[in-house]
């Protein structure tokens, strides 16, 4: 029984390639709704995402009144009535700790807005420790989400160009279709959970990227090896060959990757939680992608096999 | 691939020492480390602000303040000049920017533009005569007034100089330890200071432009057109904070200026026992305002800070010495503060804050002991993960591969004194767990090998050497987003990226050339006729 690979059959024969319409199906699906949910309504900047003040602008607190447990009936009753706009008060992490969120009034500064709202929080908790204060200009909120899309576009390109470069045309764009179909999928399941959409945001989306391409690249590696050696099987064949072959090493690698992740959302802290949490969705869905994305594009469109051209085959169900 | 030559060994081996070497402080404490030898290197991971406590500030230079200002002396200037010279004139007023003006009688308007030509503005350097304002005569239109938009820019760009370097100041007086000041794009500062206990009175203390001067009360100004914001010719209704009256009447025209003290410091005044700023005026200063409170005795003076008059004390006799004293509504905290920005002298310019980011010091240090948890649990299942899968043989392998890989990440970090953040610390944690994946791509590709028919040494050849492309390919594209998020990201996003692309060079260096050492001892050893992962 130990070790426990051997217990991993030692040639799988999954017929991967016959599920891919369905699965194709579910993914567009999934995509759709995703995109639905990230988009709307489509309010500027973030749509349907519950955006940070990274993106939006305004003031975050983060309180504690340890040992006591937070009141939060009580800030949410004190600042509804301070002209703050859009508050927002919530739990995090611990009962002692709550998140604050408001907007800097017209015509105050956020030094005398923050000054304002210590002052009546004091009053209403009683003792009250500032943990955390951070304070986004409404120009900076817009250079931040700027630059923060600016950076998913690039990182986009910047992949296609690379498997382009490293294979052939073909599976660049299956690999920039499996990477739209995480990226989306990861802003479905943001948008899904409401989970606070900021620049630490971004940077979990963007390692998704770099984990699904690292995922369809192992995929891709095998494939091209394969499509040289078996120079006369179908293309279906080749790609149900390619992913069973690669099926151990996908299913240890993203284990191992969800382990650890699942270690840093339960003891890392309620600022890592959401953090963790998408790269742990990005790890199963780049994995997905991989096997059902990425390779099926690849076979409707064919691919340059040696001399020949390989003909696009139907895909059979 | 698997014949085991030396500078391999060699290379593994000082690896394995640099890695413990330098990540070994990290471990000991303050006064274990000072008690080392000399070579021992002392250095210890770099926290960020995040998690050693401190606080962020992104503070923008208002160069439009400062232009507006420019605007609004050379209209005062352009005033004084046309009457000191007899010119009459009418519409003067400035838009977009720009003045304009008509002389009343037109045969005038030569002499008015030749007039203004030589005196307003300054003279820039390294031109012969140049200077940085510019006077058309625009016909009937009237005379026009601009500004070089270069000479602008490049005021603009000193500007932002002279912040910095007064931020500086301020700080040091402050007595914040390490504070990092650095100019961000063109007029954007960004200063970061770590443990500063009240972010509140740093941002007070940095972003307030201290611009003092002493100017003479208007007593004869309409108190009902005051109230209404209306002031003479040449005087001004300012706010007033000496808690007597809302707003004061003053001329224009200031006395003295911060420029000319020498000195500030904070004391308490002998009869009241108030806080207060006792200050001292260089030679010209102490001159001016010598001759000033001798010509008005009996009169006010107001004491005027960034727009605000703090109190306007009535002369009793002239003051030559050239030393004063400040009262107000201070603390002795307000009144050091004061002191401080009067010491360091004013900003050039107003400073708003764009960005702020505090974390105090125990959230930070909350964040550390979470961090070191789960990189420690992620640690150790990662490794009860591989000896569970590949058995206590390659997957043991890995698992020191792995030690060697993270040992090397902290060594690297402390000596090149990157910047640990807490997405840092999930990058840490995830590089651990993609780090191996070579170790997995190199074992299944034996085993592939070995179910192909070969011979375990070959197998292990050919494991290694059909691994690398896929190796090197999988951690190109994870180097490439890292890059990504370093060029477009800030702070935290930053340390994240660093973290992760140290440990990808890292990761791939342990797990092919850590696991290939291993392995050929093992080997060379046991001679094994197949391999205990088929």
């Amino acid at each position: 029984m130990w070790p426990l690979i051997k217990i991993l059959p030692v040639k799988t024969n999954f017929r991967f390639v016959a599920f891919a319409k369905y699965a194709g199906v579910a993914s567009v699906l999934a995509a759709v709704a995703s995109l639905f949910l990230a988009l709307y309504p489509l309010t500027p900047p973030c749509g349907g995402l519950n955006c940070g003040i990274d993106f939006t602008g305004g003031t975050l607190l983060e309180i504690s009144t340890a040992p006591k447990a937070v009141d939060l009936a009580a800030v949410r009753s004190e600042l509804g009535d301070m002209d703050l706009g859009d508050v927002q008060v919530q739990a995090f992490g611990a009962p002692t700790s709550a998140l604050v969120r408001f907007q800097t009034p017209e015509g105050e500064s956020s030094e005398q807005a923050i000054a304002e709202v210590k002052t009546a929080l004091s009053g209403a908790l009683g003792e009250v420790v500032f943990a955390k204060t951070e304070v986004v200009g409404p120009k900076v909120s817009g250079e931040l989400f700027q630059s923060g899309l600016l950076a998913l576009g690039v990182a986009i390109g910047l992949m296609m160009l690379y498997i382009w470069f490293r294979f052939e045309l073909q599976f660049g764009i299956g690999a920039v279709v499996g990477l739209f179909h995480d990226v989306i999928l990861a802003f479905g399941f943001i948008a899904l959970f409401d989970l606070e959409f900021s620049l630490t945001t971004i940077a979990a989306i963007l390692t998704i990227i770099g984990y699904s391409m690292n995922d369809t690249v192992v995929v891709f590696d095998r494939l091209r090896e394969n499509l040289r050696k078996f120079k006369k099987m179908p293309l279906a064949e080749v790609i149900d060959l390619t992913i069973n072959e690669t099926l151990s090493r996908t299913v240890i690698t993203g284990l191992t990757a969800i382990l650890a992740l699942t270690g840093l959302a339960l003891f890392g802290g309620p600022t890592l939680f959401a953090f963790s949490v998408i790269m742990i969705f990005g790890v199963v869905i780049g994995t997905y992608s991989s096997i059902y994305v990425a390779a099926p594009v690849i076979l409707l469109w064919g691919v340059k096999r040696g001399d020949e051209e390989a003909e696009p085959l139907p895909v059979r169900a | 691939m698997m014949t085991l030559s030396r500078w391999k060994i060699i290379a593994v081996v000082l690896a394995a020492i640099f890695g413990v070497l330098f990540s070994v402080p990290n471990m000991l404490s303050q006064q274990t480390l000072e008690s080392m030898p000399g070579f021992f290197p002392r250095q210890q991971l770099n926290l960020g602000l995040d998690l050693q406590g401190g606080s962020h500030l992104l503070l923008e230079v208002d160069t439009e303040a400062l232009r507006a200002e420019r605007l609004v002396n050379t209209l005062e200037d352009t005033r004084v000049t046309l009457n000191g010279e007899g010119i009459a004139f009418s519409e003067l007023r400035q838009q977009g920017g720009e003045i304009t003006l008509r002389t009343t009688d037109p045969a005038q308007r030569d002499a008015a533009v030749q007039v203004l030509r030589n005196t307003l503005g300054v003279v820039l350097a390294g031109t012969t005569g140049g200077r940085d304002i510019t006077v058309r005569n625009e016909g009937e239109a009237g005379i026009r007034i601009a500004f070089v938009e270069d000479a602008m820019n490049a005021e603009a760009a000193k500007a932002v100089e002279q912040s910095i370097e007064i931020i500086r100041r301020r700080i040091d007086e402050l007595g914040t330890r390490e504070p990092t000041i650095i100019r961000q794009g063109v007029d954007r500062i960004v200063v970061q200071a770590p443990g500063e206990s009240d972010p509140e009175r740093l941002k007070n203390v940095i972003g307030q432009t201290a611009k003092l001067t002493f100017q003479m009360v208007d007593e004869g100004a309409d108190m009902a057109a005051a109230a209404e914001g209306r002031a003479p010719p040449g005087s001004e209704v300012l706010p007033s904070e000496d808690g007597l009256t809302p707003f004061i009447v003053v001329r224009r025209r200031a006395l003295v200026s911060g420029e000319m003290l020498t000195d500030a410091s904070q004391g308490f005044d002998a009869q009241t026992g108030e806080a207060v700023v006792n200050f001292r005026f260089n030679s010209i200063g102490a001159r001016r305002f010598g001759e000033a409170t001798a010509e008005n005795i009996g009169q006010r003076f107001a004491i005027v800070l960034d727009g605000k008059v703090i109190s306007a004390p009535v002369i009793r006799s002239a003051i030559t010495g050239g030393n004063g004293q400040i009262s107000g509504s201070f603390t002795p905290e307000s009144a050091n503060d004061l002191a401080v920005l009067l010491r360091a002298g004013a900003l050039p310019a107003p400073l708003t804050v764009e960005e702020q980011r505090t974390v105090g010091a125990e959230l930070g240090a909350d964040a550390v002991r979470a961090g070191q948890i789960s990189t420690g649990i992620a640690f150790v299942t990662i490794l009860v993960f591989m000896v569970l899968a590949y058995g206590g043989l390659f997957g043991g392998i890995s698992v020191v591969a792995l030690l060697v890989n993270a040992l090397l990440i902290f060594a690297i970090m402390s000596l090149t004194q990157a910047t640990l953040t807490l997405p840092g610390i999930a990058g840490l944690i995830l590089t651990l767990a993609v780090a191996v994946d070579a170790n997995v791509l190199i074992y299944e590709r034996m085993r592939d090998e070995i179910r192909a028919g070969r011979t375990a040494i070959a197998a292990m050849d050919a494991g290694f050497s059909k691994a690398m492309s896929s190796i090197i390919d999988a951690n190109v594209t994870t180097i490439l987003a890292a890059l990504i998020m370093f060029q477009f990201g800030s702070g935290p996003v930053r340390g994240f990226a660093w973290t992760l692309s140290i440990g990808v060079l890292t990761s791939v260096f342990t797990a092919v050339l850590v696991t290939q050492v291993l392995l050929a001892l093992w080997f060379r050893a046991a001679r094994p006729k197949t391999l205990p992962i088929v």
